[in-house]
């Protein structure tokens, strides 16, 4: 890859970690309310399963969404203003930090029941079959979401009709406080999905950028082809708990350092530097250039409000 | 003018709005090579091709996952859940996500599904296949729901259900399949929200829906002969429910009996009772009276089961019941 795809990959996953810093500074705040539950440590699985999507590709996923809004080209202001309930927000403020959405991306939303996004994928993919278009559906979800059972409803149709469907997951070991081995009977969640489903399967270090994005490159090209679903299995690490309220204390200080010795970040400048010898300087001026937008996102949502009440009954029926 | 079947006039309105709109699809366990578990889909598999007229798994929840899905990729689905009893597998798909991710994103998906289910009991097939789930989906904000009872209303409102842009949930009861009516040739799409006084009287309304309009209209019969004079409004729409048309019938009967054939709790009966509260309290000479199929899952025993569901005596004796305050 060329250092200025390099530089911007570098660029995406400062801003998805940025976001999600501030994002937690203003929960802690009061300003962002409910349930909140940041991306911190797992930027390269999105980075890496987007980037080499196209524009009219449909992506959709779990309630673990800022990152997914923001890297498929999502503005921070709009996302910020969201969080924060404001009407100025992607959604009104009616969706909160679970339920990002927008059209002019194409990301279609995150959804709070683990798996219930799934066959609403499945969805998407018989729409681009019967419209006979070649977009493609990218969907992520977590390992928790592979116990559910619409999760098995939803692959089994996939897989049965062929569908132009990409299902990645995200496999942070944890759901809420449950680990794998204590939720899966069949720890590997790949194996789960080939023996079932009859999909061509990836197990990938979802820390590693550079192996992420070609798993899902050639995942992408075989729905692309009209060859089927295929599963990615992204086995990382959230750095945070579950959610904002979630001190994590089901896992070690080992684990977590463990883990974040594998930062994608430092991963990714690391390899940028080896190979194309970049000075310090210039990430710190990527670095600058990520806190501006930021700044003007936090700045964009503490300037709005929330719809006045009056508004409260729109959009709930196309009149 | 000719006669159909509900369940022909049904199989009419889905044949007409596949022709007329390319983007119309319908999906479910066995509704295209087996024709559909009640023939209702017989033939469209032949006339359509599976491009748009396709078998599923037995999968409720990801055949209701996957019409939302379609629609938001811009298609006009129609799905069949086989029967209403199967939808609480699916009740997920449809109350925490179809019904409210319109609102929830802020309006911008529309989502114009439609999905088919046939329910009601009376058949002897048991408790887990003899629900009346109307008050469920009724009660759901973001949802539509309809339920006719005759043949040219199950066409007509089918046609409008598909083109209502709305999630909309269309019941069917499976005792009617085989009730023919009158279906005017070139019949178009009716108006969703509007309910039909059948009958007209001056003493008391008897409101119903879906099969308990007919045994509204038998007890209407019965009363007749009594020197009573029942006006009969069937429903047609259950959400939105036609307050002005049931409240006009009531200010000019003042009693009024709701008829049902779900539990009471909580039913449709209690819900329209309470609209009519709200609106003509000044006008009702007395409570309204409901009647509801029983307070029980439905049992297999032919007698029992015919206990647990409203007939004409039973109306009529609610009837006599408001007359006599």
């Amino acid at each position: 890859m060329r250092k200025d795809e390099l530089m911007r990959v570098y660029f995406q996953m400062r801003l998805a970690r940025g976001f999600e810093t501030r994002v937690a500074e203003q929960y802690m705040k009061g300003r962002i309310g409910g349930f909140c539950h940041l991306y911190s440590g797992e930027e390269a699985v999105a980075v890496g399963a987007l980037w080499h999507l196209r524009k009219d590709d449909y992506v959709i996923g779990s309630y673990r969404d800022h990152a997914y809004y923001i890297l498929r080209g999502g503005d921070p202001r709009k996302a910020m203003a969201e969080l924060f309930g404001h009407s100025d927000g992607c959604c009104k403020g009616k969706g909160g930090s679970m339920h990002l959405f927008d059209w002019g991306i194409n990301f279609l939303g995150g959804y709070a029941i683990v798996a219930g996004m799934c066959p609403i994928a499945v969805g998407l993919g018989a729409a681009i079959r019967a419209k006979k278009e070649d977009r493609i559906v990218l969907c992520f979800f977590g390992d928790g979401a592979t116990n559910q059972g619409v999760y098995h409803e939803a692959l089994n149709m996939a897989s049965l009709y062929r569908l132009p469907i990409v299902w990645v997951c995200e496999n942070n070991q944890y759901a809420i406080g449950t680990s794998v081995p204590r939720s899966s009977a069949q720890e590997s969640l790949a194996r789960k999905a080939k023996t079932a489903y009859a999909l061509p399967v990836d197990v990938v270090d979802g820390m590693d950028f550079f192996k992420m994005q070609s798993v899902a490159e050639r995942a992408i090209q075989r729905a692309r082809e009209g060859k089927g679903p295929s599963f990615i299995e992204a086995k990382c690490y959230r750095y945070r708990g579950h959610s904002m309220s979630d001190p994590a204390t089901y896992r070690d200080a080992k684990e977590v350092e463990f883990w974040k010795q594998r930062d994608p970040i430092p991963r990714m400048k690391a390899a940028i530097q080896h190979d194309f010898d970049v000075p310090d300087a210039e990430f710190e001026e990527v670095d600058r250039q990520v806190q501006k937008i930021l700044d003007e996102a936090v700045a964009f949502a503490e300037a709005g409000q929330e719809l006045p009440t009056a508004r409260l009954y729109e959009d709930l029926y196309v009149e | 003018m000719p006669k159909l079947s509900y369940r022909d006039a049904i199989n009419q309105a889905l044949r007409e709005e596949m022709a007329r709109d390319e983007k119309v699809i319908v999906f479910g366990e066995d509704v295209a090579l087996y024709e559909g578990s009640f023939k209702v889909t017989r033939g469209l598999l032949k006339e359509f091709g599976e491009a748009r007229v396709f078998d599923t798994p037995i999968s409720e929840a990801a055949i209701v996952g996957m019409a939302t899905g379609a629609a938001m990729g811009g298609l006009r689905p129609v799905p069949e859940l086989m029967t209403v009893n199967f939808a609480f597998v699916a009740m997920d798909q449809i109350l925490n996500h179809l019904a409210l991710m319109r609102y929830m994103f802020g309006g911008q998906v529309t989502l114009p599904v439609t999905i088919r289910m046939p329910g009601g009991g009376g058949h002897q097939l048991g408790s887990q296949h003899s629900h009346s789930l109307e008050v469920h989906f009724v009660h759901t904000p973001g949802l539509k729901v309809v339920y006719p009872a005759t043949p040219a209303d199950a066409k007509a409102l089918l046609k409008a259900s598909i083109r209502d842009d709305n999630p909309v949930i269309f019941l069917e009861h499976e005792g009617l399949y085989n009730f023919e009516g009158e279906v005017p040739d070139g019949l178009d799409a009716g108006v969703l929200g509007q309910a039909l006084v059948r009958r007209e009287g001056t003493d008391v309304s008897l409101i119903a829906y879906g099969a308990m309009t007919h045994v509204a209209l038998g007890a209407a019969e019965q009363l007749a002969k009594e020197g009573i004079s029942a006006e009969v409004v069937d429903l047609r729409t259950l959400r939105p429910w036609d307050k002005d048309t049931v409240t006009t019938s009531v200010a000019t009967t003042h009693r009024a009996v709701v008829i049902e054939d779900c539990p009471p709790v909580c039913g449709i009966a209690a819900e329209v009772a309470t609209g009519i509260y709200d609106i003509v309290f000044d006008e009702l000479d007395a409570p309204v009276e409901r009647v509801s199929g029983a307070d029980l899952p439905l049992p297999y025993a032919r007698e029992l089961e015919q206990a647990c569901i409203p007939h004409a005596p039973d109306v009529v004796t609610a009837a006599r019941r408001a007359m006599s305050r």
